[in-house]
């Protein structure tokens, strides 16, 4: 049934991203195509996978963007631009607009744990959904035609057959830099929560009026490269110690 | 957005056909004519051949009788139960009209009336998506209903030409919903120069450092989203188009109808037979634009 379940749901599962330590290395990207083209639903194809036109489905996807605080200068070297990498999955939105428009009630968000998915076997792949999705979270199966998402690794985190620390979506479990972290955002003492109120976590595109679930923490402020105090080339006066012999010995050579 | 050609030919068939069958269905054409009765089957025609090339950009069609289950929330599924419907009266009416050669009014009107509520429907589905700013107006429902009213009354006037019968009245319904349909259209159109709802910053909320641009795509080609949504005209053909669909889908069929209101029965069918191809021929240009001109809210992670 394509009717949003009563808000809000007793759990709300999802993802909290820190745009402050992701490096983009992409390989959540992998890992997520890697566990999903052979688990939930059908396998994510790609079209001319050898060929120069190769495309495919991806259920995360990792952007990079610029930031450029006024009157900076686009080049990095100044220090003032900053890179932000920019992991992008389904928002497992409270007011999932992709759920409500499906026409025939593929697409549905749980009403015990908030998680939307899409049974593959009612959809027509209509692309709707898609359309009514603002973060591009939704992508068609060429292969299949039915509408593909992150489906919270939902194979995952309940399965008992896994050993308990790799009962969390693969993009989480395999991140090195720890920039993904998985839980319950409806209690305020799961550690997504806690993170969220410490950092200032934030919800994308909040005018569109999606109620994501999933938040993002910002990079914590950066030092500029003009308040660093440059390396000392040949003054040595400061040295104290063993630094200041060798600096003596060194001298009388 | 990509403007597929399934979709366009089908608002546009489908609109026709709704048209025609509203205006039929007020029983102001007299059915004995075989030029009525063929109205009757056109606008049916019209509207089945919509639906079925709709269903030619689904990736699984043979599950698209499913769609009709979600009424509830999604006007993607009301639009496909009305479309149903609707062709009960239509039907009735049609049959009627061919074999005996008569009008049901109840019937007639109930068809203007599910007709409508199809169209209505339809453009619901564009104007309830928040993420395609363009679309997200009452004014795209607005748009959609004149279309259609000025294609249906247009047709009916021809039809009335062809068959011999009053067709004055029609003329003008038709210039009057003509002149409105492009007023507000051109609101419609204007309002593409609104500042954007979402922006990179918004979609990042990294507003607070500073301006937005994206750096690197997720990958080096294009994807199913940006193929899907990143579809983009130029400004200026695009005002080129728009003046294109203007002038054949309005200016033009409003002279050739006030022509046509001077001519005699067979010179105004000839006239406003031109009417109608140039009328379809404006409306094709002005759905590809729908299309080609909206932007979505997701093209603000991919730079465009």
């Amino acid at each position: 049934m394509t009717c949003l379940p009563s808000q809000p749901t007793p759990k709300k599962l999802g993802l909290v991203i820190d745009l402050d330590v992701c490096v983009g290395c992409h390989a959540c990207v992998v890992s997520c195509k890697e566990w999903n083209t052979g688990g939930y639903g059908a396998a994510l194809s790609d079209q001319d996978p050898y060929g120069a036109d190769v495309s495919g489905t991806f259920l995360n996807r990792v952007h990079s963007f610029e930031v450029l605080p006024e009157g900076a200068e686009v080049a990095a070297e100044r220090g003032h631009t900053r890179l932000v990498h920019f992991p992008k999955s389904c928002l497992h939105c409270e007011n999932a607009p992709c759920v409500t428009v499906c026409p025939t009630g593929a697409s549905y968000k749980r009403a015990d744990d908030g998680i939307v998915l899409v049974d593959e076997d009612m959809c027509i792949g209509c692309g709707l959904c898609a359309w009514a999705c603002p973060y591009g979270a939704r992508e068609m199966d060429i292969a299949a035609g039915v509408m593909k998402k992150c489906t919270l690794c939902v194979d995952r985190i309940y399965n008992e057959t896994l050993a308990e620390e790799d009962r969390v979506p693969s993009c989480v479990r395999t991140c090195p830099t720890n920039a993904r972290h998985f839980g319950d955002l409806a209690d305020p003492n799961s550690s997504v929560s806690k993170m969220v109120a410490e950092r200032g976590g934030f919800d994308l595109m909040p005018e569109q009026g999606t109620l994501p679930v999933n938040k993002y923490l910002p990079p914590r402020p950066k030092q500029r490269l003009e308040d660093i105090k440059p390396l000392a080339a040949t003054d040595t006066s400061g040295a104290k110690g063993l630094f200041a012999w060798v600096d003596s010995v060194l001298e009388r050579l | 957005m990509h403007p597929a050609y399934s979709i366009i030919f089908f608002t546009t068939s489908s609109g026709l056909g709704y048209g025609l069958a509203a205006m039929l269905g007020l029983g102001l054409l007299d059915p004995s004519s075989a030029w009525v009765k063929f109205a009757h089957v056109l606008a049916l025609a019209l509207i089945a051949g919509g639906l079925l090339s709709s269903t030619f950009h689904l990736g699984n069609p043979q599950r698209a009788w499913r769609a009709l289950s979600q009424w509830r929330s999604s006007w993607l599924s009301r639009e496909g139960v009305l479309a149903i419907l609707t062709f009960v009266p239509l039907a009735i009416s049609a049959w009627f009209a061919v074999f005996e050669s008569t009008h049901l009014p109840l019937i007639g009107l109930l068809g203007t009336a599910g007709a409508i509520a199809t169209v209505y429907c339809t453009s619901m589905i564009y104007a309830s998506l928040r993420s395609i700013q363009a679309w997200n107006t009452p004014l795209t429902s607005t748009c959609y209903l004149l279309f259609a009213g000025a294609g249906g009354s247009l047709l009916a006037a021809l039809v009335a030409a062809c068959a011999g019968q009053t067709s004055w009245h029609f003329a003008l319904i038709a210039i009057l919903l003509l002149a409105a349909t492009w007023v507000a259209k051109t609101q419609w159109r204007n309002r593409l120069d609104e500042a954007p709802l979402s922006t990179p910053e918004t979609a990042t909320g990294l507003g607070h450092l500073g301006k937005v641009r994206l750096f690197e795509r997720p990958h080096t080609n294009e994807n199913y989203l940006t193929r899907e949504m990143g579809f983009r005209v130029a400004r200026k053909h695009a005002d080129k188009l728009f003046r294109i669909a203007l002038v054949t889908g309005g200016a033009i069929p409003v002279l050739l109808l006030l022509v046509s209101l001077l001519l005699g029965q067979g010179a105004a069918a000839v006239v406003l037979a031109l009417a109608v191809l140039l009328h379809a021929l404006g409306v094709l240009v002005e759905r590809w634009l729908f299309f080609a001109e909206a932007r979505h809210a997701v093209m603000n992670y991919y730079g465009g």
